[in-house]
């Protein structure tokens, strides 16, 4: 496509740029692929899953028909399992694990369970009812995959359950931080009307700190749950980062779910700096909003970078480029205070010889420049300090400390799961994780509190 | 190449793979078309009183996604005037004189009535006729077909009213809906067919629709029973086939039928004693040009097995196939998993666990791998893990050394009665 060209996308081909990049399997495909499916005993894939769900279970359920109990096999383990059947690196977990690799080739569970998950949405189906009441409260602060989950599983056991919600909309990381060909919006935000249909009360537009304070919470409710997952990219640290054409790869991929799309990428050159999966989401969100030529820039090399394998087949195919061990070291400006090239020097892998991974170091004079009109930053993501001090939490840089059997945390009536609790070298930053570790804290919270349930009730 | 060719009964054809009759053979047009594909020969569609049939006719038995593992229709014989069929028969053979045309043939058990049909048919020339004994719908409540073929003295006397006015082979075609085929089979002998053929369709009701609650197929919202082949009936034929192939008072030639869809399924009836074979269902699922394979697949299979030709192997596994008395108690097979294949689906494992003899462990070797191992000592060599496996080769099972002599349940019981007759 010429530059021309895209400097002349209509709204109307801009919007559809961002529809979902995978066709759904139709009722033929779906059964199909649901009869190769050898229903082993003891299955590898349910082991690989981080939430156990019944993958033979659904799957035959498929084959049979019966696509409500396919899509409440799936939804019971995985209470936000529409979205994982589209996010999930399911050659890493499930389908990795399928003893199918060993003949043919593995069954596609993530693509089934889309299909039976997707059958459910349409049909509007309930799948769940809440539990009687037990009288015991939760505050959840996040309405991401882990709060959700727990908010689920909480119900379900007679909680009442209130969540805080910092956005406008529900849904964390799955409504707003994954680009919408990948997880269109109104997943998520059908997961999140299942949980609000067990009455649980989502307070949106409410942030801990500033519409509320972390005591009146801790007050007013029997436990906290803290699930507020990560906040924005942090700023590069060097000169001309105030410049116009700069963008956070978060807000970028949240405008586009909000079909808010910027126009000034069209023709354009973009560099992204990162090379995990948010850098992927933004290159191809530059790719789709019209952009000429989209590169990568990652200071150490292709073996480090932690984007999933698919998610790095999946910008080469959208014609990415990626620079290896090289990084921005300056951004210059154009006359009117708009981006206009980066100075970049190139990196080489140093061992350390201590056992560490071997660090990027800059090659003396080796700086150069490249012409470009947009750079988007995505370098990872900060913590949301203020939150973890208003609980007054332990914590390790950001990472609030947990018991790893129960996700409480320094504070005994504060509990903690999903993105807070990752980093550092601990845990999975998976939101399939992030929903079992949600679905674990409401157990553990619940064997916490179960015994002195019923009198208050 | 291998001599595919068969002499069934007197009936020549290039090679043993006859259409069945039924709809594929209904008119010339289709049958010249078969013989175009290479087809040997074809039993045209059952010749009779004009009849009126219904619709809809088939239904299909479909099985995890496999279509068509069994079939079942409820049409009748011809309902095409028989000056037509009988036009078509005389220019069909004109065209394809090397091929076998024998008409299917079904009127009254009377005298005069098989008279008069096998006469005014034989004169435009076939090379045979087939005694349709066996349809087990419709034509059955008239006292046709299936009505007389499970009376073995109707099926002796209908043989002979036919064989009467033949001048050429008369081939009596059984059902298999009775208890023993083997009784009316003697009764096609004695009543002077040349050969019989089985089996025809088995009494069948496909399905319940579960929205309407109609049969499958139905007739405006009523059903009835129809006749069930393809490949689902393929061990039940192979077995009666078997049966009367064993039988030492039945000598005349056998033309296997039902669920024949492969040319390794024409050699297991061949085996099992069959002269030639019919197919129909394989036919009406993929049309006509089945043909190329199922010839050169035979002919392969003889060429790989160094036989120049397929007559050596009619029956060769007759005397293989006996009653279970005369099976032998102390031969021991068992079950071995070679791990290398496997691939740990565990399905071996919970077959025997739940429904079988409880032999199949999962171990963990010392890297923390899991593998399946049998204990043999507690295997009854059941076959089950074998059935269930998905992978080729992931079992094996294997022929273990025997500690005693042979010993059937037969030779048991009168050693036995040896025994307590010396006390």
């Amino acid at each position: 496509m010429g530059n021309l060209l895209q400097n002349l996308l209509s709204a109307e081909d801009l919007a559809k740029n961002f529809d979902e990049s995978k066709p759904s399997y139709n009722a033929q495909e779906a059964l199909d692929e649901a009869n190769r499916c050898l229903y082993c005993y003891d299955a590898p894939c349910i082991k690989a899953c981080p939430t156990g769900i019944d993958i033979p279970g659904f799957i035959k359920k498929i084959a049979s028909g019966n696509l409500k109990g396919s899509a409440k096999n799936i939804m019971e383990a995985n209470p936000i399992g529409a979205s994982c059947a589209r996010v999930c690196p399911t050659e890493e977990l499930c389908e990795g694990a399928c003893v199918l690799n060993n003949s043919t080739k593995p069954i596609m569970i993530g693509d089934l369970q889309r299909f039976a998950t997707d059958w459910s949405i349409k049909n509007e189906q309930v799948l769940f009812n809440a539990g009687e009441k037990n009288g015991k409260s939760v505050a959840i602060v996040g309405s991401g995959p882990a709060g959700l989950s727990a908010a689920r599983e909480l119900a379900r056991l007679g909680y009442q359950v209130t969540i805080f919600e910092r956005k406008e909309e529900a849904g964390g990381l799955d409504t707003h931080g994954i680009v919408p060909f990948r997880l269109p919006k109104d997943i998520s935000l059908w997961e999140v009307e299942q949980v609000e249909q067990l009455g649980v009360e989502i307070r949106t537009n409410t942030e801990i700190g500033k519409d509320m304070i972390a005591d009146e919470l801790i007050d007013n409710y029997n436990t906290v749950i803290l699930a507020a997952g990560m906040s924005t990219v942090p700023m590069l640290g060097i000169e001309g980062e105030d410049l116009g054409g700069i963008y956070d790869a978060i807000e970028l991929v949240e405008k586009t779910k909000n079909k808010n799309y910027p126009k000034e990428f069209a023709g354009k050159h973009v560099v992204v700096i990162g090379a995990g999966n948010t850098a992927i989401d933004g290159a191809t969100t530059s790719v789709r909003l019209g952009a000429d030529n989209v590169q990568i820039l990652y200071r150490r090399t292709e073996t480090e970078m932690t984007a999933y394998e698919f998610e790095y087949e999946f910008a080469k195919q959208d014609g990415v480029e990626f620079r290896w061990l090289t990084a921005p070291k300056r951004l210059i400006s154009d006359h009117g205070g708009h981006l206009k090239q980066i100075e970049c020097v190139r990196m080489e892998l140093k061992e350390m010889g201590n056992g560490e991974r071997p660090r990027p170091v800059e090659v003396k004079g080796s700086e150069f420049l490249i012409d470009v009109h947009i750079l988007v930053k995505a370098i990872g993501q900060t913590r949301h300090m203020h939150i973890i001090e208003a609980f007054d939490l332990e914590h390790n840089g950001g990472v609030v400390k947990v018991d790893p059997e129960t996700y409480v945390t320094s504070n005994p009536k504060v509990y903690a799961a999903g993105d807070v609790i990752f980093g550092k070298g601990i845990g999975e930053a998976m939101v399939v994780s992030a929903a079992q570790q949600g679905k674990e804290t409401a157990y553990a919270i619940h064997q916490q509190l179960k015994d002195s349930c019923t009198e208050s009730a | 190449m291998a001599d595919i060719s068969i002499n069934f009964a007197g009936i020549t054809s290039p090679n043993p793979y006859w259409l069945a009759s039924a709809p594929p053979t209904n008119t010339g047009y289709q049958v010249q078309r078969a013989f175009e594909a290479g087809w040997g020969g074809a039993v045209w569609k059952t010749l009779g009183e004009p009849v009126l049939n219904v619709t809809s006719r088939f239904g299909a038995h479909h099985f995890n996604g496999q279509r068509v593992a069994g079939f079942n229709n409820i049409e009748l014989i011809s309902d095409r005037p028989i000056e037509d069929n009988l036009k078509e028969i005389y220019e069909t053979k004109k065209r394809f004189p090397d091929r076998a045309i024998i008409a299917s043939l079904m009127v009254e058990p009377k005298r005069e009535k098989w008279h008069e049909i096998v006469k005014r048919v034989q004169n435009v020339g076939v090379d045979g006729f087939e005694l349709n004994l066996g349809c087990p719908h419709g034509m059955s409540e008239r006292g046709m077909g299936a009505a007389v073929g499970q009376h073995p003295d109707l099926v002796e006397k209908t043989t002979l009213y036919a064989k009467e006015a033949a001048e050429v082979p008369v081939i009596t075609k059984l059902t298999p809906n009775i208890t023993d085929i083997t009784a009316t089979a003697k009764a096609a002998e004695r009543g002077g067919a040349d050969a019989i053929s089985m089996i025809n369709t088995i009494n069948s009701l496909i399905g319940v629709d579960l929205d309407t609650w109609n049969t499958i197929p139905n007739v405006n919202g009523m059903g009835a029973h129809g006749g069930y082949c393809g490949p689902a009936v393929k061990p039940i034929a192979l077995n009666m086939v078997g049966e009367c192939a064993r039988q030492p008072d039945i000598n005349i030639p056998i033309s296997g039928i039902g669920g024949v869809s492969t040319w390794q399924d024409a050699v297991e009836f061949i085996l099992m004693g069959a002269g030639g074979v019919q197919i129909c269902t394989a036919a009406m699922h993929h049309g006509f040009s089945i043909i190329d394979d199922l010839n050169e697949g035979l002919n392969n299979y003889l060429d790989d097995k160094g036989i120049s030709s397929l007559n050596e192997i009619i029956g060769v596994s007759v005397k293989k196939y006996t009653d279970w008395s005369n099976l032998d108690l102390n031969h021991k097979i068992v079950a071995r998993i070679n791990n290398d294949i496997c691939i740990n689906c565990n399905k071996c494992h919970i077959a025997c666990e739940d429904t079988s003899h409880q032999c199949i462990d999962i171990l963990t070797d010392e890297k923390g791998n899991d593998y399946l191992q049998v204990r043999e000592d507690d295997c009854v060599g059941c076959n089950l893990c074998s059935i269930v496996c998905p992978v080729d080769g992931a079992i094996d099972m294997v022929e273990l050394i025997p500690t005693e002599p042979p010993l059937s349940w037969n030779k048991r019981q009168s050693a036995l009665q040896t025994l307590n007759s010396k006390n």
